[in-house]
């Protein structure tokens, strides 16, 4: 079998402020005619770097420095600008993550499709549009006629990835790159992008290679991965291979961070950190009781109904899971259950009181404030750039905790000791830390005034598998040592799974399903449980060691 | 016909958003002149006035009355289409304005669409080639229209171009005097004189224009510039610019088909911005050039607590900003089709 792409101790830098910055140092590959071959590794290992130095769109600074990059004969990186234009879009394209921003939000999209087609000469003025519209047709998009049309945000996410991707096909390529495709999209979004693009590839026969975080997705999809490290290649092989015997210790810590189906959360870590589980003690009594909240509001067209009516209970020292995709309305309750927002009706009964009738505006105020507190989503934006961590952690402390300064200090100190944050750190800002360390900077915020009750907001959603792993556990231990009751909202089932003692289904503001943790991933009833459990990526389960 | 329903519906919301900020600066005007120090009946009663002459001019003023039944008056008059009587000019207030307005707009359109000529095509220019000295021209350019007064970069026009080279007329207001005005249909020389097909009056409007119209233009592309760079830089980072270089468009395409027209949203912001503090800001230029517009009216008038004057000046003001907000929001809703929906 001939290799279609040939790469050969391939060299990018970077020209930075501070100097040459290595992103990819010296990695050789081979992509054979019909193969998906994917590259997985966290971010800065170079895998990004790596795809777009061979279509040589790198951002400014950046430089092939060594080796060599053939695409079919052609050396991808001595050919002239001209001929790269030609072959981009024609005979290699990419899709990329995050499909709304890279579509260019002012243009129809049927016109982007042209755009291309006509640079390419694969269509004239005259027939560009029949063209354009059978390229939408390709990726399966419904009425491609009226989606001509359309803007992108006018579009769901995974219909803007559609768009991508019929933008990127339109010329037939024989090699398709895909950039971390579905980052950011729903898991049954997930499916469908990943299966058509899959079976695009296959009907055209063409190539590709799928540059991923997820192990789990690459393992599904590709013929052969590679992991990445630190612009390496730390190991290659076939995706059961990889998942049960990984032979470089980094490709087995990737492994084990990922969550799949008969792991516990210790497992996620290397196995000389896992030590033993805590057993949290899940009480009696009730803490906090939902009952028929609603939240409708007032739309473009007519009310939009966020929140259907829902009831649900959770225990002290317990941690519920709240499942859904976007839309679903799990954001909606959590910010309700917080108290940054009102509801449109029904009761929250917190330690006996109903909450709901506390405006959210005047929370701030009450006592009960210290008891509910949450971890956002992204580490980083729910942090003020220009507060060190120690003022982060403080500004609760001295807000609702009325402490003076001196045991402020001390509360701070052991606060951070809790959540494993260095205090050598407490003083950086947070570009100055690691995406792990700002996640224990926002949850030692969140635990300063011993909340009875914490609502995690996907608090790994933006983490690397291996640092989710960390953080998993951490919550986990803080929940035993500390007595919390958690309300965890994610999109991952898995990962649910893993943290939570009961499970709460969304779909469209009601709860479809809930039950014990175990027996609603095990054996669900609705139909939508089932539909998110199938969609979620399948990775090769670890072989059975020890 | 669907899509331009909601964006018409749109239109006219605005539109009637803006009937109170008329309706406001009505009231505010009418109270900020009564409010300004000097009491004009002193003024205009001349200087050898005794006690009784003042009172008379006071009385036959109407500002005896009480400030409820003189604003009264006043609307009742504005609703007429009587702005008053300028006491200082003699004439009737509109009649001020529509000589004067149109001078002050065809020296800012006309700076204006200089400065863009320049601003812009700088600014792609140093988004695409930062580093380089095309981005230095451009800093060195933003720093010095920013810095130079207006009427220290007019005096210095005037000195080189008139006084040393002598190729521009002597500044001295609209057109010299051996050309005749041109009838007055827009009151802009330039267009008027072009619909007579008078060449030469033209030629003459054109060359008592350059050099104000420069004066201003340099002050007023320092920022067009400074943004248009700004807004290109953040376009051409974005996902769709990757996007579009992966697709193997041609640069061409790229920079202006998918930078340029996303980049365009805040300059439009940003040229409505200059264009109203240019309308306010060439009072300097008009006073260097003896320019017979709207903003070295209004300083006279205000100096002489001319009120009808100055009332008449302010609304005229205000309906041309409001008009001028109209058309920047109208403007935005062609260039990005996102805005318009999303808003309620």
């Amino acid at each position: 079998m001939s290799a279609m792409l040939s790469v050969k101790n391939l060299a990018v830098a970077f020209q930075t402020r501070r100097g040459q910055v290595d992103a990819v140092r010296g990695i050789s590959f081979e992509v054979s005619k019909g193969e998906i071959l994917g590259i997985v590794g966290e971010s800065g290992s170079g895998k990004s770097v790596t795809s777009y130095a061979l279509m040589r769109i790198l951002d400014a600074g950046g430089t092939i420095k060594a080796g060599e990059a053939t695409y079919s004969g052609i050396d991808l990186r001595r050919a002239a600008e001209r001929d790269m234009r030609d072959i981009r879009g024609r005979e290699i394209s990419m899709i990329f993550q995050n499909p709304r921003a890279a579509l260019n939000p002012i243009r129809k999209v049927g016109h982007q499709i042209e755009d291309v087609l006509r640079h390419h000469a694969r269509a004239t003025r005259y027939d560009a549009r029949a063209k354009a519209i059978a390229a939408l047709e390709a990726v399966k998009i419904n009425d491609a006629e009226a989606r001509y049309n359309a803007y992108p945000f006018e579009l769901s996410g995974g219909m803007c990835q559609r768009i991508v991707c019929a933008i990127a096909l339109a010329c037939d390529p024989r090699l398709l790159i895909a950039d971390e495709p579905t980052t950011g999209l729903d898991i049954t979004t997930q499916k469908a992008v990943m299966d058509l693009v899959r079976d695009l590839i296959r009907e055209r026969e063409m190539s590709s290679i799928l540059i991923t975080h997820d192990l789990g997705l690459a393992a599904q999809y590709c013929d052969r991965i590679l992991v990445m490290k630190d612009g390496e290649i730390v190991e290659q092989g076939d995706p059961v291979q990889i998942f049960t015997d990984p032979q470089h210790p980094y490709s087995r810590k990737l492994v084990d961070a990922t969550p799949r189906a008969g792991e516990t959360v210790r497992s996620l870590l290397p196995p000389e950190d896992r030590g033993s589980e805590p057993t949290p003690i899940v009480g009696d009594k009730t803490l906090l009781e939902v009952r028929n909240l609603t939240k409708t509001y007032a739309g473009k067209s007519g009310p939009v109904h966020a929140v259907k009516g829902i009831s649900f209970s959770i225990k002290q020292g317990q941690c519920v899971g709240l499942v859904g995709e976007s839309g679903c309305g799990k954001s909606t309750t959590s910010e309700i259950l917080v108290r940054l927002m009102d509801a449109t009706s029904g009761e929250v009964i917190f330690d006996g009181e109903d909450i709901a009738q506390v405006p959210a505006r005047g929370f701030a105020k009450d006592a009960r404030r210290a008891d509910i507190q949450m971890v956002f989503q992204d580490a980083t934006d729910s942090l003020n750039p220009r507060h060190t961590a120690r003022q982060t952690i403080s500004e609760p402390l001295r807000r609702l905790g009325r402490m003076r300064s001196a045991q402020v200090k001390a509360r701070i100190e052991e606060l951070a000791t809790l959540v494993g944050l260095p205090l050598s750190l407490l003083d950086r800002f947070p570009h100055q830390l690691s995406g792990g360390q700002k996640a224990r900077v926002g949850i030692a915020r969140a635990i300063a005034l011993d909340p009875k009750f914490l609502i995690l907001d996907e608090p790994t959603a933006a983490l690397d598998v291996s640092i989710q792993a960390v953080v998993l556990n951490l919550l986990v231990d803080l929940r035993a040592k500390l007595g919390l009751s958690y309300l965890f909202v994610s999109h991952d089932l898995h990962v649910v799974r893993l943290l939570c003692d009961h499970v709460i289904v969304m779909k469209d503001g009601e709860i479809v399903e809930q039950g014990a943790a175990q027996d609603v991933m095990s054996n669900p009833k609705s139909d939508y449980t089932k539909t998110l459990l199938a969609a979620a990526p399948k990775p090769p389960l670890r072989r059975v060691t020890n | 016909m669907l899509a331009s329903t909601p964006r018409l519906r749109a239109t006219l919301l605005r539109i009637a958003q803006s009937i109170p900020v008329v309706i406001g600066v009505v009231v505010i005007s009418f109270l900020l002149t009564r409010a300004l120090p000097g009491d004009p009946a002193v003024y205009f009663a001349g200087v050898a006035a005794d006690t009784a002459s003042i009172e008379q001019t006071r009385v036959a003023m109407g500002l005896d009355k009480p400030l409820v039944q003189q604003f009264f008056i006043y609307v009742g008059d504005l609703l007429q289409g009587d702005l008053g009587q300028s006491l200082s000019s003699g004439r009737s207030v509109a009649e001020d304005l529509a000589k004067r307005l149109p001078a002050s707009l065809e020296l800012t359109l006309t700076a204006l669409l200089l400065a863009i000529a320049i601003a812009v095509p700088l600014g792609v220019l140093a988004a695409t080639r930062p580093g380089t000295w095309v981005d230095h021209l451009c800093r060195v350019v933003v720093t010095a229209g920013v810095s130079l007064p207006t009427f220290f970069t007019g005096i210095l026009l005037i000195y080189i171009f008139y006084y040393l080279l002598g190729i521009a007329p002597s500044p001295l207001g609209r057109l010299d005097f051996i050309y005749l005005d041109p009838d007055h249909v827009t009151g802009c020389y330039l267009i008027d004189a072009a619909l007579m097909g008078d060449w030469e009056t033209w030629r003459g409007a054109a060359k008592q224009l350059i050099l104000p119209a420069s004066t201003l233009a340099l002050f007023t592309l320092a920022p067009v510039a400074r943004m248009t760079r700004a807004a290109m830089l953040t376009a051409l980072s974005s996902d769709f610019i990757r996007t579009a270089r992966a697709s193997g468009l041609s640069n061409q395409t790229i920079l202006y088909r998918y930078a340029f027209r996303n980049a365009l949203l805040p300059v439009v912001t940003t040229l409505g911005m200059v264009f109203s503090f240019a309308l306010g800001a060439n009072v300097l230029v008009e006073k260097v050039f003896a320019w017979p517009g709207i903003g070295s009216y209004a300083v006279e008038a205000l100096v002489v607590s001319d009120y009808a004057a100055v009332q008449g000046f302010v609304l005229a003001m205000a309906l041309l900003f409001v008009a001028l907000n109209l058309v920047i929001d109208l403007l935005y809703t062609a260039i990005d089709p996102r805005i318009g929906f999303s808003s309620k």
